[in-house]
């Protein structure tokens, strides 16, 4: 990624294992991405691919048998990783947010939507209850709930899928974050809804200078939304790049399969490009590159675990033979 | 092409409508007796459509959450029955049918599901899961299953020597091809497929459209295919069902539906859809959310969101009028 003035959050060479019976699993294995102000990064990836664990990673949401083993998550310079459990409290909710697939897992069923707003906001400013009841009706105005007044006092059952999303995203904003981690928000969402929980999220980056990591298995919606893209692939990151480079021209043979499996990337009627096999277990990770097994440019090269290489414009990739050499800038150690 | 009428129409939805009605309770049946403002709730899932699938054909059948796809679907498969109207298969009544024509036409009319851990007994082995139906039905006759479970399983790509296996042991991509076995081993002319690859990553989804392409071209099956992804849709279908709120709102063949929509429900659907050409986007959302089928809005179903709506659509439903030769569409701006 080009180095621009300092973003708003940069993990470095982040490791997060699980100490399973069955052995380590390595969840997330080296994996380094910035996103700066205002800016979208989309991290692609299918299950079981580490993205969500990254999420939770840079939250500090890792549960036993997880753990951080290694790497940095530097939050506007800050060290997350070494930050104190009351330190943590104090930034998740007011500077970085996480929006979850299942607005079920943000919002307590018995609970009204003003008491769990109100309380989010009280939670880390010391403002009477009113003008926090107040903050908690503007921002569902914002992200597009129709009279925030009677909705504030309503359940969360007696919201839909969609509107109880909304709900959650509203939650997410009620501290004006830095940074808003989004995990699959939009996945279980009909397309129409979709789109409007799109729109709100790009109008918030643009006018807040919020960044965003928007973690999904969608190429097709991050396309339409992200700056940057990253694609993982079991605990790694195989791509980075800008949405247009990567997505015009992958060079991983990985990214590469995952586009020309699209669908309406195909002629009608005819068979769709397929990646062959399946993704690998964490736990029985083939050797050398982890997608060797499934890549149609294998070679003997592939028998040891790639290193990233850095192309132009701030492209990475992490392969031996990748589909469209460009120039090597240099290699990382 | 598959659409052209002197083809035998395999399946044929005459005017059905399915409406799930919550009784009242003993509470509520009291309170009623007392004058009380409640009454039974009924929801309209499906509104009186009618659909003709020919021979060899694939439907696609594409609307969102809540709109009756999938009520539309399992009246067709025979898991529901419809409240109105009636099915036929290969121009017989469903209904009507006694006996062994009834018992044919179930078989030859099956359902692949969503999620394959709740369709799939996780209690039998792969071998019984697939081979239980065509010995009770008498496909095949018992001595010769372990042989027809093996050519199954080979058929949709799946190693027979799991067939001692339960569905848990399998990742969900071939778990997905042990439900499309299931189904397939009791030889079906017809498949309704619900969301059949809804739940399964780019890659795995790649691989079990494929597997549903080369099976129709193998056994000459005939698809029902219900969908909220209009990519999917838009690569395997012939023809295009839209259905809003339990009414089809528009028919077309695929290309003509993709490329010139004509009901303003499909067009704000197609608008929405992300593609991965178009880069950094202005979202422009349709307004509003899917309103309830308990007490859905009078006239056409979409008024409310409609950007074209005009006083008549408030007050009279559109018919589902042929606008061109085989392009149906309800909308009164055809009018």
């Amino acid at each position: 990624m080009p180095l621009s003035e300092s973003p708003t959050i940069e993990v470095k060479d982040l490791k997060t294992y699980f100490f399973t019976k069955g052995g380590i699993a390595k969840a997330v294995d080296g994996v380094s991405f910035s996103v700066g102000r205002g800016k979208v990064l989309g991290l692609v990836g299918e299950s079981g691919s580490g993205k969500t664990v990254t999420g939770f990673s840079i939250l500090g949401l890792v549960d036993e048998p997880g753990r951080i083993v290694g790497g940095e998550i530097l939050y506007r310079g800050e060290n997350l990783v070494s930050a104190s459990p009351d330190r943590m409290r104090e930034l998740r909710g007011v500077n970085i947010s996480m929006i979850f697939q299942d607005p079920m897992m943000t919002l307590n069923p018995v609970l009204r939507i003003d008491t769990q707003m109100i309380e989010a906001v009280l939670a880390h400013e010391s403002i009477s209850k009113d003008d926090a009841r107040q903050r908690a009706r503007d921002v569902l105005g914002q992200v597009g709930i129709a009279s925030p007044d009677e909705r504030l006092r309503s359940y969360p059952h007696q919201f839909s899928g969609g509107m109880r999303q909304r709900v959650a995203i509203a939650i997410a904003l009620l501290n004006k974050p830095d940074l808003i981690v989004a995990d699959e928000p939009t996945t279980a969402l009909d397309v129409t809804i979709q789109g409007q929980i799109l729109y709100e999220v790009q109008k918030l980056c643009s006018q807040t200078g919020t960044a965003l990591i928007w973690i999904t298995h969608d190429l097709s919606v991050v396309a339409g939304l992200a700056d940057d893209i990253c694609v993982m692939y079991a605990g790694r990151i195989v791509e980075q790049g800008s949405v247009n480079s990567v997505l015009d021209k992958p060079m991983h043979p990985y990214t590469n399969g995952l586009i020309s499996s699209v669908p309406s990337r195909n002629k009608r009627g005819v068979p769709l490009a397929q990646i062959p096999g399946m993704a690998p277990s964490l736990l029985k990770l083939p050797k050398g590159c982890s997608f060797g097994p499934r890549c149609a440019q294998f070679s003997d090269a592939c028998d040891s675990i790639p290193d990233i290489s850095n192309y132009e414009n701030g492209r990475q990739i992490r392969c031996h033979n990748p589909l469209d050499k460009g120039t090597i800038l240099r290699v990382m150690d | 092409m598959a659409l052209n009428n002197e083809k035998e129409s395999i399946v044929t939805v005459n005017n059905v409508s399915k409406r799930f009605i919550k009784s009242l309770d003993l509470a509520g049946k009291i309170a009623q007796r007392f004058g009380a403002d409640i009454r039974e709730e009924v929801v309209h899932a499906v509104d009186r459509v009618s659909l003709n699938i020919q021979d060899g054909e694939v439907v696609g059948l594409v609307g969102e959450s809540g709109c009756g796809k999938s009520t539309l679907g399992r009246v067709v498969a025979g898991v529901h029955e419809p409240s109105e109207g009636n099915v036929l298969f290969r121009g017989k009544a469903i209904e009507n049918l006694t006996g062994k024509d009834a018992k044919e036409a179930a078989l030859k009319i099956q359902m692949i599901f969503q999620d394959p851990m709740s369709s799939l007994n996780p209690r039998l082995r792969v071998q019984d899961i697939i081979g239980e139906a065509p010995v009770v039905h008498g496909v095949v006759d018992s001595g010769n299953i372990t042989d027809y479970v093996e050519e199954i399983m080979l058929r949709v790509g799946l190693d027979p020597s799991y067939a001692r296996r339960y569905p848990h042991q399998f990742s969900g991509g071939q778990r997905q091809r042990i439900g499309i076995a299931r189904a397939l081993a009791v030889q079906p002319d017809f498949l309704v497929c619900d969301e059949s690859v809804a739940a399964l990553d780019v890659s795995i989804q790649a691989q079990v459209l494929n597997l549903f392409m080369r099976l129709r071209e193998e056994l000459n099956l005939t698809y029902l295919f219900i969908s909220h992804d209009l990519g999917v849709v838009e690569h395997l279908s012939d023809r295009v069902v839209i259905m809003y709120l339990g009414r089809v709102v528009e028919v077309a063949p695929t290309e003509i539906l993709f490329s010139d929509p004509n009901h303003p429900y499909t067009q704000a659907l197609l608008a929405e859809v992300p593609r991965l050409e178009t880069r950094q986007r202005k979202f422009a959302p349709v307004k509003g959310e899917i309103p309830s089928p308990i007490d859905p809005p009078t006239g056409c179903h979409f008024h409310p969101r409609c950007p074209k709506a005009f006083a008549r659509c408030h007050q009279e439903t559109p018919a589902l009028k042929e606008i061109e030769s085989n392009r149906f569409s309800a909308c009164h701006l055809n009018d």
